[in-house]
């Protein structure tokens, strides 16, 4: 039977206080923190950190025959964005990458359409939720992706939990909308969906119950996700599944990530469930939707390496108010007397993708040394075109030495700069992110992380950047 | 294939050089027009006299015509270069080429730039494409010199504090020494403890770490050394002319350890051989030096030669490079106190040599060790930064060699 062969998740570094929030504007006392994307990322790129983590093991980028990228906040109209994740991916240029872009839903419509495609698919779900400053957006949402890939067993890449069955009921409702450019959601009397959302899941879950020909007090891990949060705490109360199946939605620690949302319970619940167990992920929005999932032996030998509670653990103190505004775009900062920023060019872009997306350098096969950006001519032996890839976007590394540019245009300044020396041979210098000055050290350990550096004149730049590597964090394979 | 130098083939026979500074009512044409004016008289030749031009902007023009155009040159030739912070050097040692091959009689080196139209701080970059894009673009001038600063004190055991100790007493000599400069952008002596707690612009350095952002244009007339002394009683000799781009792979390979400039070692050594020069140290009577930054005065004190290998900081703190030391460097202020009018630097270094080796130099800032018969002068000139740069080093001297 196929089903789920891969995850990964990604919980960005920052995290918001909420009481800050309500100091700041003198609301209501608000518990807990959200993730915050940081000033460096998007939803592309977030897809990109989360898909890196599923495609860890070797073997598995080669069988991915399509890419889905499911986001209510893509980078991008019009240009598609999950372009950007398959060439950070380097996935064979045959695999067709494809969004699934503008409403919260798109996160479920993904996840069934991978897990019910013939062909070993790719989904990956992605959201950076925000809200007007004050709003209940704003406190109870979150950023965040995950990453999903499905298809058969295979020897060295085996099916880590069963599709079951599943099942969607689809609803023509005004709850949550959004005009295209609007800067926040609207939202309709929250009582008005409750009663409709609880109704819709039992349908969907009773009929994919049935399919699956499963009792409800089977389930092991009842995941209900959505953004009506009256909703899925009725829907959570009411299943009718054992009280200790009920799993956490983590929104008190990391929000709730909207499109992303279902992606990041189900790997979390990934992460630690036993074998044999049965996951009903039910989804609530514009409709609901049920995946019934059962994991396999395989899962405890092949989870992720980098499980969500752990990305939970290692998140930043909480960051000020002010900066989290700043970086969303809702206080505008002087701008350092600085020209500004230049914005890629399509063309040297273009011929350059596997590095500036995939960060592949070259290795002189005469000598051995490689080059970062890649060359034509060996730095070393002064070989000409003897160059061959070499990717180096999991080859983490030590910083030789660094600096603080406080004069340099970032949207945070100041912008923490390293020369990073990898293992194995190779040198780069590129900012640091996630960081503070603290973290910039001679010796320090870094990895690459794929961001969003700037956006110029209406275009996006994206290119990788050194991380500090964390405790928390498994040593990542090659891939 | 060998490199020949041109050893006291040329001299400078007169010279020009503006106030460096803020000309908010001077435009480069302007700046260019004074220090070429000062040249020719200052040789007591006309423009007419000068056979060919060398023309040195990073951008403040381009092509010739930006020199012929302002000075409304009659159909001479006029060549435009650039090489980065070292595009005034390139002008000067382009032209004592020209001479020294005999292809003209009279060469002129003119370099200007002028950096207050942009509004911006620091430097801004070239307009190529895509440059700044996917690669090591985006540090600024400052961040990328600050990255000597840690590794220096790692390597030599300093603390960041003893770091900071040391390159802040270089920016204090340097501008004690621009105080006593007309010609000088920044003309007061700034307390240690100013420069010490001064805002930080990049890593360790502060704004007193920091060459200053100035407008300012200078020029050099040359011909052959049998032709020098119908100009002038005093003439400066050429001893070496030495440019050496890099391979550009200390941002590439591990080796490189960012407490030295792997280029300007190189062309000091060509420098020396063309010269002559076997103990720069002991036998230069000033150098005049690319002090961008503060840490980089302190790394070129020993890829010149004028330190051991970990000892500059300890020469620096004693005074050895102040105006009475054993080797006065930037005696008219460096960078620190010119700012770096980019196309302008490398012939101000020069005018800064002329000036001393000539007797002209006002007394308070005469190097003493012009008295006990020391002769030679040495500019130094890079452009880029730590890991990939270009790098030029002149030798000059009053006489010439037995």
């Amino acid at each position: 039977m196929p089903g789920l062969i891969a995850y990964g998740a990604y919980v960005p570094y920052h995290r918001l206080a909420r009481a800050d929030v309500a100091a700041a504007l003198g609301t209501p006392p608000a518990r807990g923190t959200r993730a915050v994307a940081g000033y460096d990322e998007d939803t592309t790129s977030m897809a990109v950190e989360a898909a890196r983590t599923a495609l860890a093991r070797d073997g598995l980028r080669p069988r991915v025959g399509q890419l889905f990228l499911a986001t209510a906040a893509p980078a991008y109209l019009d240009k598609t964005n999950a372009t950007a994740v398959h060439a950070a991916l380097r996935l064979d240029e045959h695999v067709l990458a494809a969004d699934m872009a503008g409403s919260v839903r798109s996160g479920l419509g993904a996840l069934v359409t991978a897990a019910r495609s013939p062909i070993p698919t790719l989904t990956v779900l992605s959201d950076l939720r925000t809200g007007l400053p004050g709003g209940s957006d704003e406190l109870a949402g979150g950023d965040g992706a995950a990453a999903f890939v499905f298809g058969g067993h295979r020897n060295g890449a085996p099916v880590l939990a069963e599709l079951l069955a599943h099942d969607a009921v689809s609803d023509e409702i005004l709850e949550r909308w959004r005009l295209p450019g609007a800067p926040a959601s609207r939202v309709w009397e929250e009582r008005f969906a409750e009663e409709i959302y609880v109704s819709l899941a039992d349908k969907a879950l009773t009929a994919a119950l049935d399919q699956a020909g499963i009792d409800r007090a089977a389930i092991d891990h009842l995941v209900v996700s959505g953004l009506h949060a009256r909703a899925c705490a009725a829907v959570r109360r009411a299943a009718g599944a054992r009280p200790e199946a009920v799993t956490p939605d983590l929104a008190a620690v990391i929000g709730n990530a909207g499109a992303a949302q279902p992606g990041l319970l189900v790997a979390d619940v990934l992460d630690r469930a036993a074998p044999g167990e049965i996951i009903a992920l039910v989804v609530l929005g514009d409709g609901a939707g049920v995946l019934l999932l059962r994991t396999t032996e395989a899962l405890p030998a092949h989870r992720s390496a980098r499980p969500v509670a752990a990305q939970i653990a290692a998140g930043s103190a909480p960051m000020p108010y002010a900066t989290y505004l700043s970086w969303r775009g809702l206080l505008d900062r002087e701008p350092p007397r600085r020209p500004d920023p230049e914005p890629p060019y399509a063309p040297p872009a273009h011929r350059r993708t596997a590095w500036k997306y995939g960060f592949v350098a070259s290795r002189c096969e005469k000598c051995g040394t490689r080059h970062l950006p890649p060359d034509g001519v060996c730095v070393s032996c002064r070989s000409v075109d003897t160059m061959a890839d070499e990717p180096m976007q999991h080859v983490r590394g030590s910083v030789a030495t660094f600096t603080v540019d406080r004069l340099a245009h970032t949207p945070s300044p100041p912008m923490l700069v390293v020369v990073v020396d990898y293992d194995g041979g190779g040198r780069f210098r590129c900012q640091l992110t996630d960081a503070t000055e603290a973290d910039a050290a001679i010796g320090a350990r870094v990895e690459m992380t794929f961001r969003r550096t700037v956006t110029a004149a209406g275009v996006h730049n994206y290119f990788w950047k050194a991380r500090p590597v964390r405790t928390g964090e498994t040593e990542g394979t090659r891939g | 294939m060998s490199s020949h130098g041109i050893r006291d083939r040329v001299a400078i026979v007169g010279m020009g050089c503006t106030p460096f500074g803020e000309h908010w009512t001077r435009s480069a044409d302007d700046l260019l027009v004074d220090a070429v004016g000062d040249a020719v008289t200052s040789a007591g030749v006309t423009l007419d006299d000068v056979d060919a031009f060398w023309f040195g902007t990073q951008a403040s023009g381009v092509s010739g015509l930006a020199l012929s155009r302002a000075l409304r040159l009659p159909h001479k030739p006029v060549t435009r270069v650039e090489n980065m912070c070292a595009t005034g050097s390139e002008a000067l040692r382009n032209a004592c080429y020209a001479v020294a091959s005999g292809a003209y009689d009279m060469a002129m080196a003119v370099g200007v730039e002028k950096l207050k139209d942009s509004g911006m701080s620091g430097l801004s970059g070239t307009a190529i494409p895509g440059a700044g894009d996917d690669s090591r673009g985006e540090i600024t001038a400052p961040a990328n010199f600050s990255l000597l600063a840690p590794a220096y004190a790692a390597k030599y055991g300093l603390s960041g504090e003893e770091m900071k100790d040391v390159i802040t007493r270089i920016a204090w000599k340097n501008h004690v020494n621009g105080a006593r400069n007309p010609r000088a952008q920044f003309r007061k002596e700034v307390p240690l403890e100013r420069i010490r707690s001064a805002p930080v612009i990049a890593g360790m350095l502060g704004v007193f770490d920091c060459s200053g952002v100035s407008d300012g244009s200078a020029a050099a007339i040359v011909v052959r050394a049998e032709d020098a002394y119908r100009y002038t009683d005093r003439p400066v000799f050429v001893k070496a002319l030495s440019f050496v781009a890099g391979p550009a792979d200390g941002l590439l390979d591990p080796e490189y350890d960012f407490t030295t400039f792997p280029e300007v070692v190189a062309s000091a050594r060509e420098a020396y051989r063309q010269a002559g020069v076997t103990d720069p140290r002991a036998e230069l009577a000033l150098a005049e030096v690319h002090d961008c930054f503060t840490p980089t005065e302190l790394v070129l004190m020993e890829d010149l030669g004028f330190s051991e290998r970990g000892q500059a900081w300890k020469d620096v703190t004693s005074g050895a490079f102040d105006l009475d030391g054993s080797l006065p460097v930037n005696p008219d202020g460096g960078l620190k106190a010119f700012g770096h009018p980019i196309g302008a630097s490398g012939l101000r270094m020069m005018f800064e040599a002329w000036l001393q080796l000539r007797g002209e130099a006002p007394p308070e800032r005469t190097v003493t060790s012009l008295a006990e018969g020391r002769s030679l002068a040495l500019t130094h000139n890079l452009g880029g930064g730590p890991g990939e740069c270009v790098s030029f080093v002149s030798v000059v001297g009053s006489q010439l060699s037995a």
